[in-house]
């Protein structure tokens, strides 16, 4: 029998090692500014918001609502295709292995606390949340609002906590530690956002920024999603995410995929014991629900579960029968 | 005699291939750059 491996441990690595380096633009989070260099026509595969000081790469949610919500285009073939790519070869390996707001939730799951929830009433039907969000907030609200302009991204504006946590509290606090100069301090509030700060005969990289009650709104729910990650595994994972739920519907057919062999298994239950996510691996092993963290692979005592990084499952072989 | 057919994983990586390719030809990726180089006032709660 093989001993069951430590949980985490190298996954957690290169969590870190994506986040950090799909958000190296120091200068950002000195100075207050954003990357504006060409690497941005390209998408992050997790939920990592374009707007974060330190960000390299566009956040695919919110480059979908932009296409979405231009009246340029109908719909969006470049990022959707972008999404479908990732998918395609990895399903929810992305989360459990890139997305930066996965990561940070499931840091905060690792705090210790005496009860933590695996399931409760009303978990299953609760996850369907993310196609809804999806269906209504990503896709079909920037689409029907654009009648008189470019709609706003409505997942963005009204729900991503992703984008408050990594954008939101960044710019506001530094926007609030940065100064102004007396002159601007004068000028009433309502012209504030249309003025360049000066200070020290520098221009600051953006206007004053006015917080008011869409700020707060989406700071709350970046709070009650922060408290919730401490006793549930990844709550916005499993509820809310529309990116997990486009990653979830490819997972059987992902290139990156979890197997199960009914002859090594001895039916002991420690695979699903050990799921954060609620699933049982022997009898699904490529649930929408599963992000591939590997906790039940690392467990199985018999390896009766393992992953595997196919292209041979591009292609499938069969005999030719002749005469028919 | 081995017959070789894609399976659905291929078709998708296909598919996700020509909708790129055709992104690409419509302009796409230059809104896609617009909107990710400024703050998104909508994204930090703000606008």
């Amino acid at each position: 029998m093989a001993k069951a491996k430590k949980k985490g441990g190298k996954r957690h690595i290169i969590q870190l090692f994506f986040a950090c380096i799909t958000n190296s633009f120091v200068t950002g989070f000195v100075g207050g500014k954003i990357f504006r260099g060409k690497l941005k026509y390209i998408c992050h595969p997790g939920l990592n918001c374009y707007s974060c000081p330190g960000a390299l790469l566009s956040c695919p949610i919110g480059s979908l609502q932009a296409v979405l919500g231009s009246r340029s285009f109908l719909f969006s073939t470049y990022v959707f295709g972008m999404i479908l790519l990732f998918g395609a070869l990895l399903g929810r390996m992305v989360c459990g292995f890139l997305c930066p707001f996965g990561f940070v939730q499931e840091l905060l799951y690792k705090i210790p606390f005496k009860k933590k929830i695996k399931t409760f009433k009303g978990d299953k039907p609760l996850r369907r949340l993310k196609y809804i969000v999806l269906v209504v907030l990503v896709i079909a609200l920037p689409m029907l609002l654009k009648t008189s302009g470019d709609s706003s991204p409505v997942y963005c504006k009204y729900l991503c906590p992703a984008g408050t946590l990594e954008a939101g509290i960044p710019h506001v606090t530094y926007d609030k530690l940065a100064k102004p100069p007396a002159l601007v301090n004068a000028l009433p509030e309502g012209s504030l956002p249309a003025v360049n700060l000066i200070k020290g005969g520098v221009e600051l990289s953006q206007p004053k920024l006015k917080t008011g009650w869409l700020f707060l709104w989406k700071l709350s729910i970046l709070i009650v999603i922060v408290l919730l990650s401490i006793f549930i595994y990844r709550p916005f994972c499993k509820y809310l995410c529309p990116l997990g739920a486009i990653y979830g519907i490819m997972n059987p057919v992902a290139l990156y995929r979890l197997n199960f062999n009914k002859d090594k298994c001895i039916s002991c239950g420690i695979c699903a014991k050990r799921c954060n996510m609620g699933i049982d691996p022997t009898k699904n092993a490529n649930s929408a629900e599963c992000v591939r963290c590997k906790d039940c692979v690392n467990a199985c005592p018999t390896g009766a579960l393992s992953t595997s990084f196919s292209l041979d499952s591009l292609v499938c072989k069969s005999a030719e029968r002749k005469g028919i | 005699m081995l017959r070789v057919k894609p399976t659905k994983s291929a078709w998708l990586i296909m598919l996700s291939i020509v909708l790129i390719v055709i992104g690409v030809y419509l302009g796409e990726p230059d809104t896609v750059l617009r909107k990710a180089i400024y703050i998104c006032m909508e994204c930090i709660g703000i606008g």
